[in-house]
C-alpha cells in the first residue's frame, strides 16, 4: 500500500471540532435539502400549520416505503427500485380483500396476510433475477418494476374476467373484463391511522406563547407501526442473518469463502424488502382511501428512493435516520415547491415541475456522486 | 430423408436457434401469429403494412443512437433524453422562426446538432467518472434533464402565437403541430404507392444514409478504435487507443444521432412532444436494439436494424389487430411493457465472458 | 501411520492434463514444528496447498494419489470445510477480510457466537442475536496470543497491512482445535519491522504446541524460525534438512538447479556489446499492484535478448509494463538517446517498441474478434498502416485486402493452427493464442520487443515454437528482445544476459550459463559472488 492511502486513512472523529465536521461531512447532504427546504417555505409564506399537519400526514403515509430499502442496501443490492414489486404484491391483497368486502381494521389486518405469500414469491423470483445480474442490480431491479407492472396490467385488464373467473360490478367494468380504473377503499380508509384513537385521538391543538399551533391530526397507530419497524428492522441487524448481509453486502467474495451461502442471503434480503413493500404500500392505500388500480404503485419506488437519498444514504449505506429524516425532507419539498413556484414565477406548474426535477435529480446525483467516489477510492 | 440429412436439418436448426436465441424466436412466432390474425379477421393488411414501414422510418436512428455507446462499452444508453432534448430545442427554435418545408427541418437540425455535441459531451464526461454504473446513472440523467427542461419550456422566451398555450399565453403547448413547418418532409419527399402501399421515399432514404455512414464509421479507423475500447480496454490501451477519448466519442455520438432521431420521429409523426414526453424516450430504442440482437457487449448495424423492425413492425399491427380481435381491449401496450422491459432483463442477466 | 505427527503427506502425486505437477511428495510435520516448505514460481506449493485445503480444482481435475494423515489418521480432505474441522487453518496472502468490519467482527466471521430470542425460537436459528461481548473477548484473547496490541473494536479498512496479517492470523488460531497453520508467503506485503514481529509472533505460536507450515521465499526468513526445511523442485521434493544442516547457498542451489541444456543458437554478425546501447532505464518507478518496480536501472544492448528473472511479486513484470504506459510510471527512459514519454502507450509504440502482455487473455487478445482484426489493430492504430488512403486520418477506411493478406502471411509463418484469418481468437488453443499476439507484435516491425512470460500456460511443445520464434526475429531481423520470464530455464535456454529483479531493483546481471548458486542466491536477495557480465 502507498504512503499515500496510508495518510488519508480516517482516524476516529475525537474532540468537538471533529465532532462537528464529521456530522457536517455525514448529514451535508440533509442539511442542503433542509436549506433548500426553508428558502421554499419562506418563498412561499406556508402556514406552518398548515404544512406540519400535510407533513406528518405524508410522513405517516409514506415512511413504511422508504425504511423497506434499508435491508437490500445493507446486503449489498443498493437502492431496491423493485420496490413497486412488492407495491403490486400488497395491491393484489388489497383487490381481494375487497372483493369479500372485509372491512376496517379486520380487512386491513386479512390485507396484510394475504399479501406475504405473493410478496414472499415474488420478491424470491427478483431476488433469483438480481443474482444474474450482479453488479447491475439496480438498474435490473428498476426495469424488473416495468416489467412486472406489465404483468400485473395483463392479469387484471385482461386476464380478470376472461381466464380469471371473478364477477363483481364494484370492481369489474362495466363490459365484465378487468379492474376498474380507480377503487374506493371507503371500508379500509383510515383503518390503521385511526386503530388507535380510542387511546388519544391524536389531535393536537395548543399553543406557544402568541403562536396557534394546530390543529394537526396524527395517524397515531401508524407511527406505532413505524416505530416497530424500525426496531425490528435495528434487531435484523444484531443478529446472524443481519451480520450475514452486511457481510455479503461488503464483500461477497469473502463472505462466500467464509462459508456464507451469499446467493441465499442476498435473496432473503429481497424477500424481506419486497414483504415490507407490500405492507407499507398498503399502508399508504389505507391512508389515500382510493386506489388507482394501474398507477398507485408506479411511482412507489422512485419517490422512496428519493426520500431516502435526500436523508442522506448512499447507494451503500442506509440508516433508520436516513430513511425518517429523508421522508420528512422529500415531503416537506414536495408539499412547498408547487407553492414556491405560484409565489415566485405565477405558475404553480413550474414548482410541479421543479418537484419532479427534484426527485429525479437527487437521485442522479446521488448515484453519480457513489459510483465516483467509489472509483476513486479503488483507483488509490 | 436419409439419417444424414436429417443431421444436417437438425444441425441446421440449431444453428439457427443459436444465432437467433429464444427471445427473437419468441418475437418472431408472436409477429407471425398476429399477420395471421390480421389475415384470418380479413383486415387491410396494406394499411398495416404502410404504418409498419412509416414507423420503422420514423424510429431507425433513434435505435441507431443506442450503436455507439454499445460499440465503445459504456452500454445500453439509457440517457437518450439528453440527445432528444437537444433534438427538440432545434426543432422548436427553427418553428419560432417560421421556418418552412426543408429549411425548417434543416434549419432545426443545424442547431440541434451543436447542442447536442455539447450535451453529449458534457453527459460523457459524466458517465466517465461513473464507470460500472453508466446505465443506472444514465436513466435518472435522462430523467432529471427532461423533467428540468419542463420548466425552461413553460419559462422559455418562444413568442410564436402558434406554439404557446391558448389560454394563459405561457409557456409551450404539450403538442405542437408540425403542419405549417417541416410536417412529414421526409415523409413525402418522392414518395409513392405501389399496392396499395404508400412509401415514405424520403424517409427511408434518410434513415438509409444514416445507417450507411455509421456502418462505415465502424469500418474506419476511429470507428474500429472504438469497438476495441468496448470489447477489452485493457487491449485497446496496449494497441495506443486514447480509451477515454473514444468514450467520449461514442457518448457524444449516440446523443447527435438522438437528436437528429427525434427530429426524423417528429416529422414524420406532424406533432412535436414536449415536457414528460421524451420520459421514455430511451426504452423503445433499447428494445428494439436488444431484440436485433445485440448484447451488452456486442452490437451492429444488423442489429439495430433487425431490430427496428421487428420490433416497431409488432407495436404497429399489436394495437389495430388486437382490437379487432378482443372488441376493444387494447394489450398493444401491455404487450409492449412486457415484452420490451422482459428484453432488456434478458440482456442484463446474460453472463458476460471474459 | 500413528506416530503423533500433526501433518503426514505421502507420496502425493497430481497430474493436470497429463502434465505432471506433484510426484511423490512427502512431508510429515510434528506438533510445534516450523517447517519451511521453500521452492521457486512453480515448483508444485500452490497445488500442495490445494490438496491440503481439499479445493475443488483438485477433485475437477481427476483428484491425487496419496495419502493425507491428520493427527495419526489417514484422512479424505474433499472440502476447506472439512480441513477447518480437521483444525488446518490457512493465513491467505491476499488478506479475506471485510475492511467496514472490526476487528473482532473479521475474526468471528461467520463463526459468531449467538444468544437464541423470541424471534429465532420462532423463525430459526438465523436470528440468533450476535454475542458481541464474547466476540470481543475471544478476539483479544486470540490477539494477545500473538502478543500484538490491536484494538478489537477498531475497523480494519485502513489498518496497516502487518495488522492485518495479524488479524488474519488471529482469525485462523481463534477456530477450536486448530493444530496446523499454513502461512503462504505471509511477509511478502510487511515492512521489515512488521515481518520481524510476524516472525516473533509463529515462534510464540509453535511455543503453543501449533505446527506452522511456512511457504516463502525468502532464505533468511527460513534460517531464521524453521525447525526443518523442505525444498521442492518441479514438482518433486529434492531435500529435506534440519535447519542445523542447512546453508543458505545450498537451499539456493538445490532451489534452482536442474541440467540446462543450452541449445545452439545461431551465431550473429557482431555481438551486441555495451557499446552500442539501445535502451536505457533510470530510476524506473512503476505502480503496478503486486508487481511494483522501485527505483530500477537496466541498460539493453542493441540486438540482444536480455532476460528478466525474479520471483513472483518483486516487479519484474511491472518492468515491460510501466516502459509500455500500461500502469503509471516515472523516472527515464531513453530509446537511443531520445527520451520517450511514459504513461503514453502510444508513443512508447511509436518510437519503435511492442508490447507482449503477460496477460494474455486480459490484455493481449480481443477473444471475440478474428485472428486477423487481432494481429493488425495495434499497427493499424498506431502506425496507420492497413488503411485505404483519405482525407480525414482518424476516418480512412480499413484496406479489407491488405488486412488479409498480411494475415495470411503471419498466420503462415508463424504456424498458427486455425480454420483461417475469420477465426475468432477464443476457440484457439493456448498456444496458438499466444503466437497471435506474437504476430501483433512483429506486424509493429519493432526494434525493441517485450515480451512477458510467453510461455505462461501452453502446452511443452508450443512453448519451444515460440522460443524458437524468438530466436529466429532476433537473428534474422536483429530485433532487440526483452524477455520476462518466471522460468529460469527458459530465459537461460535463449537470452544472452539475464538480469534478476529484487524487491523492484536490479539485483545484478548474469550470463546464462552463471551457477545455480548464484541464480538462487540473487533472487533470494543475497547476493553473492557477483561477476558482473562483460
Amino acid at each position: 500500500m502507498s504512503e499515500q492511502s496510508t495518510a488519508q486513512v480516517e482516524t476516529p472523529a475525537r474532540g468537538l471540532g471533529a465532532g462537528i465536521s464529521s456530522i457536517l461531512r455525514n448529514w451535508s447532504v440533509p442539511i442542503f435539502f433542509l436549506a433548500i427546504s426553508i428558502a421554499g417555505i419562506a418563498a412561499a409564506r406556508l402556514d406552518i400549520n398548515y404544512l406540519i399537519n400535510e407533513v406528518v400526514g405524508r410522513f405517516g403515509r409514506n415512511a413504511f416505503l422508504v425504511i423497506s430499502l434499508i435491508i437490500p442496501v445493507m446486503a449489498g443490492l443498493g437502492l431496491n427500485f423493485g420496490i413497486v414489486i412488492g407495491a403490486m404484491a400488497g395491491q393484489t391483497a388489497l383487490v381481494i380483500v375487497t372483493h369479500y368486502r372485509v372491512e376496517g381494521l379486520a380487512g386491513f389486518m386479512l390485507a396484510t396476510v394475504i399479501s406475504v405469500p405473493i410478496a414472499m414469491l415474488l420478491g424470491w423470483l427478483v431476488g433469483k433475477t438480481l443474482n444474474q445480474a450482479k453488479g447491475r442490480e439496480m438498474v435490473t431491479s428498476m426495469i424488473m418494476g416495468f416489467f412486472a407492472n406489465g404483468i400485473y396490467q395483463l392479469v387484471f385488464l385482461v386476464l380478470l374476467g376472461t381466464l380469471i373467473p371473478m364477477k363483481d360490478p364494484v370492481l369489474i367494468l362495466r363490459s365484465g373484463i378487468g379492474l376498474r380504473n380507480t377503487i374506493d377503499l371507503i371500508g379500509l380508509s383510515y383503518s390503521l391511522d385511526r386503530a388507535m384513537d380510542w387511546l388519544w385521538n391524536g389531535f393536537v391543538f395548543t399553543s406557544i406563547g402568541a403562536t396557534r399551533l394546530g390543529p394537526w391530526r396524527f395517524p397515531l397507530c401508524t407511527l406505532f407501526i413505524i416505530a416497530i419497524l424500525c426496531a425490528l428492522t435495528t434487531f435484523i441487524t444484531r443478529t446472524k442473518l443481519g451480520q450475514e448481509m452486511r457481510a455479503v453486502g461488503q464483500d461477497m467474495h469473502i463472505a462466500q469463502v467464509a462459508g456464507i451461502n451469499v446467493d441465499r442471503t442476498r435473496i432473503i434480503a429481497i424477500m424481506m424488502s419486497t414483504v415490507l413493500a407490500a405492507w407499507g404500500q398498503l399502508i399508504f392505500l389505507q391512508n389515500i382511501g382510493t386506489f388507482n388500480t394501474y398507477s398507485s404503485h408506479e411511482q412507489v419506488g422512485m419517490f422512496s428512493v428519493a426520500a431516502i437519498l435526500v436523508g442522506g444514504a448512499t447507494t451503500r449505506r442506509a440508516t433508520i435516520w436516513n430513511a425518517i429524516v429523508g421522508t420528512l425532507l422529500f415531503h416537506t419539498l414536495f408539499v412547498v415547491s408547487p407553492l414556491a413556484g405560484q409565489r415566485l414565477f405565477g405558475v404553480s406548474q413550474v414548482g410541479e415541475y421543479f418537484r419532479s426535477f427534484l426527485a429525479y435529480g437527487v437521485i442522479a446525483v446521488a448515484l453519480a456522486l457513489h459510483a465516483w467516489q467509489g472509483r476513486a477510492s479503488k483507483s488509490k | 430423408m436419409s439419417d444424414e440429412s436429417k443431421a444436417t436439418v437438425r444441425q441446421y436448426a440449431r444453428n439457427a436457434y443459436e444465432q437467433l436465441g429464444l427471445p427473437r424466436l419468441i418475437i418472431i412466432a408472436f409477429l407471425l401469429s398476429l399477420f395471421t390474425l390480421a389475415v384470418i379477421m380479413r383486415m387491410d393488411l396494406s394499411i398495416l403494412i404502410k404504418d409498419s414501414i412509416t414507423r420503422i422510418g420514423m424510429n431507425g436512428i433513434l435505435v441507431l443512437a443506442m450503436l455507439p455507446t454499445l460499440a465503445c462499452g459504456v452500454g445500453l444508453n439509457f440517457g437518450l433524453p439528453v440527445g432528444v432534448i437537444a433534438g427538440l430545442v432545434g426543432a422548436v427554435t427553427s418553428m419560432n422562426w417560421g421556418l418552412k418545408g426543408f429549411a425548417g427541418f434543416f434549419a432545426a437540425m443545424a442547431i440541434a446538432i451543436p447542442l447536442a455535441v455539447i450535451a453529449g459531451y458534457l453527459y460523457a464526461m459524466l458517465l466517465e467518472r461513473v464507470q460500472g454504473q453508466e446505465m443506472m446513472v444514465g436513466t435518472y440523467v435522462g430523467f432529471s434533464v427532461v423533467s428540468g427542461m419542463c420548466m425552461f419550456w413553460l419559462l422559455a422566451p418562444y413568442r410564436n402565437p402558434a406554439m404557446i398555450f391558448a389560454l394563459g399565453g405561457k409557456g409551450l403547448r404539450t403538442t405542437i403541430t408540425l403542419d405549417r413547418t417541416f410536417g412529414k418532409v421526409l415523409n413525402d419527399f418522392l414518395g409513392f404507392s405501389i399496392f396499395d402501399v404508400y412509401i415514405p421515399t424520403g424517409l427511408l432514404v434518410f434513415m438509409g444514409v444514416f445507417y450507411v455512414l455509421i456502418a462505415l464509421f465502424f469500418k474506419s479507423k476511429a470507428g474500429l478504435a472504438m469497438r476495441t475500447v468496448g470489447s477489452n480496454p485493457m487491449y485497446a490501451r496496449s494497441s495506443g487507443i486514447n480509451v477515454q477519448r473514444m468514450r467520449t466519442l461514442g457518448v457524444t455520438l449516440s446523443t447527435v444521432l438522438a437528436a437528429i432521431g427525434i427530429l426524423v420521429y417528429s416529422q414524420s409523426y406532424g406533432f412535436v412532444q414536449l415536457y414528460t414526453a421524451p420520459l421514455t424516450a430511451a426504452f423503445p430504442a433499447v428494445a428494439s436494439v436488444l431484440i436485433g440482437g445485440a448484447s451488452l457487449r456486442k452490437a451492429t448495424i444488423g442489429h439495430a436494424l433487425i431490430g427496428t423492425i421487428l420490433f416497431h413492425t409488432l407495436l404497429t399491427i399489436a394495437l389495430p389487430v388486437t382490437q379487432t380481435v378482443l372488441q376493444g381491449a387494447d394489450i398493444s401496450e401491455i404487450a409492449r411493457m412486457i415484452m420490451s422491459n422482459g428484453m432488456i432483463i434478458y440482456a442484463l442477466t446474460r453472463a458476460e465472458r471474459r | 501411520m500413528g506416530n503423533g505427527n500433526v501433518l503426514e503427506l505421502k507420496d502425493i502425486t497430481k497430474s493436470f492434463f497429463g502434465t505432471t505437477v506433484l510426484k511423490d511428495v512427502s512431508l510429515s510435520m510434528s506438533p510445534g514444528e516450523i517447517h519451511a516448505l521453500v521452492g521457486e514460481n512453480g515448483a508444485g506449493k500452490s497445488t500442495l496447498m490445494n490438496i491440503l485445503f481439499g479445493m475443488q480444482v483438485i477433485f475437477d481435475t481427476g483428484g491425487f494419489e496419496g495419502q493425507v494423515a491428520v493427527g495419526g489418521q489417514a484422512v479424505t480432505i474433499d472440502s476447506p470445510r472439512k480441513a477447518m474441522e480437521l483444525g488446518i487453518g490457512m493465513v491467505h496472502q491476499e488478506f479475506m477480510l471485510i475492511p467496514g468490519f472490526t476487528v473482532s467482527e473479521n475474526i468471528k466471521l461467520n463463526r459468531e457466537p449467538t444468544v437464541s430470542n423470541v424471534a429465532s425460537r420462532l423463525f430459526g436459528p438465523k436470528l440468533e442475536t450476535l454475542n458481541e461481548p464474547l466476540m470481543q473477548s475471544d478476539s483479544k484473547a486470540a490477539l494477545g496470543k500473538l502478543a500484538v496490541s490491536i484494538d478489537e473494536m477498531a475497523l480494519v479498512g485502513g489498518m496497516p497491512v502487518g495488522h492485518m496479517q495479524f488479524v488474519e492470523i488471529a482469525r485462523e488460531i481463534d477456530k477450536k482445535n486448530v493444530r496446523l497453520l499454513v502461512f503462504d508467503e505471509p511477509t511478502a506485503v510487511l515492512t521489515e519491522s512488521e515481518a520481524s514481529l510476524l516472525l516473533a509472533a509463529m515462534k510464540r505460536l509453535s511455543s503453543e504446541g501449533i505446527a506452522i507450515l511456512f511457504i516463502t521465499h525468502r532464505l533468511d526468513e527460513v534460517m531464521e524460525v524453521a525447525d526443518n526445511i523442505t525444498i521442492l523442485r518441479d514438482g518433486e521434493v529434492v531435500s529435506v534438512m534440519p535447519r542445523s544442516e542447512a546453508k543458505l547457498d545450498r537451499i539456493a542451489q538445490l532451489m534452482v538447479g536442474r541440467k540446462i541444456e543450452r541449445p545452439v543458437l545461431p551465431p550473429r554478425k557482431s555481438e551486441p556489446s555495451d557499446k552500442d546501447i539501445v535502451l536505457k532505464i533510470e530510476n524506473l518507478k512503476v505502480d503496478m499492484p503486486g508487481e511494483r518496480v522501485r527505483g530500477l536501472n537496466l541498460t539493453v544492448r542493441r540486438g540482444e535478448i536480455l532476460g528478466i528473472g525474479g520471483l513472483a511479486g518483486h516487479g519484474k513484470v511491472g518492468i515491460a509494463n510501466g516502459v509500455i504506459g500500461m500502469y503509471p510510471a516515472s523516472g527515464r527512459v531513453a530509446k537511443d538517446g531520445v527520451q520517450i514519454p511514459l504513461n503514453d502507450p502510444k508513443h512508447a509504440l511509436l518510437s519503435g517498441m511492442a508490447f507482449v502482455s503477460e496477460d494474455r487473455r486480459g490484455v493481449g487478445l480481443l477473444l471475440d474478434e478474428s485472428i486477423e482484426m487481432n494481429i493488425i489493430l495495434t499497427a493499424m492504430q498506431v502506425q496507420g498502416k492497413f488503411l485505404k488512403p483519405g482525407a480525414l486520418p482518424n476516418l480512412r477506411l480499413e484496406d479489407r485486402a491488405a488486412v488479409r493478406e498480411h494475415a495470411l502471411t503471419v498466420i503462415r509463418d508463424l504456424d498458427i493452427r486455425c480454420t483461417g484469418p475469420a477465426q475468432l481468437v477464443r476457440r484457439l488453443s493456448g498456444g496458438n493464442q499466444q503466437k497471435v499476439c506474437l504476430g501483433r507484435a512483429f506486424t509493429m516491425e519493432p526494434e525493441v520487443l517485450w515480451v512477458s512470460e510467453p510461455t505462461r500456460g501452453i502446452d511443452v511443445g508450443a512453448k519451444q515454437l515460440v522460443l524458437d520464434l524468438l530466436v529466429k526475429f532476433n537473428r534474422e531481423h536483429g530485433m532487440t528482445i526483452v524477455m520476462t520470464s518466471s522460468e529460469l530455464g527458459e530465459l537461460r535456454k535463449i537470452c544472452d544476459r539475464i538480469a534478476i529483479v529484487y524487491r523492484g531493483q536490479i539485483a545484478g546481471v548474469l550470463p546464462p550459463d552463471a551457477s545455480d548458486v548464484d541464480f538462487g542466491l540473487m533472487m533470494a536477495g543475497k547476493s553473492a559472488t557477483l561477476e558482473e557480465v562483460s
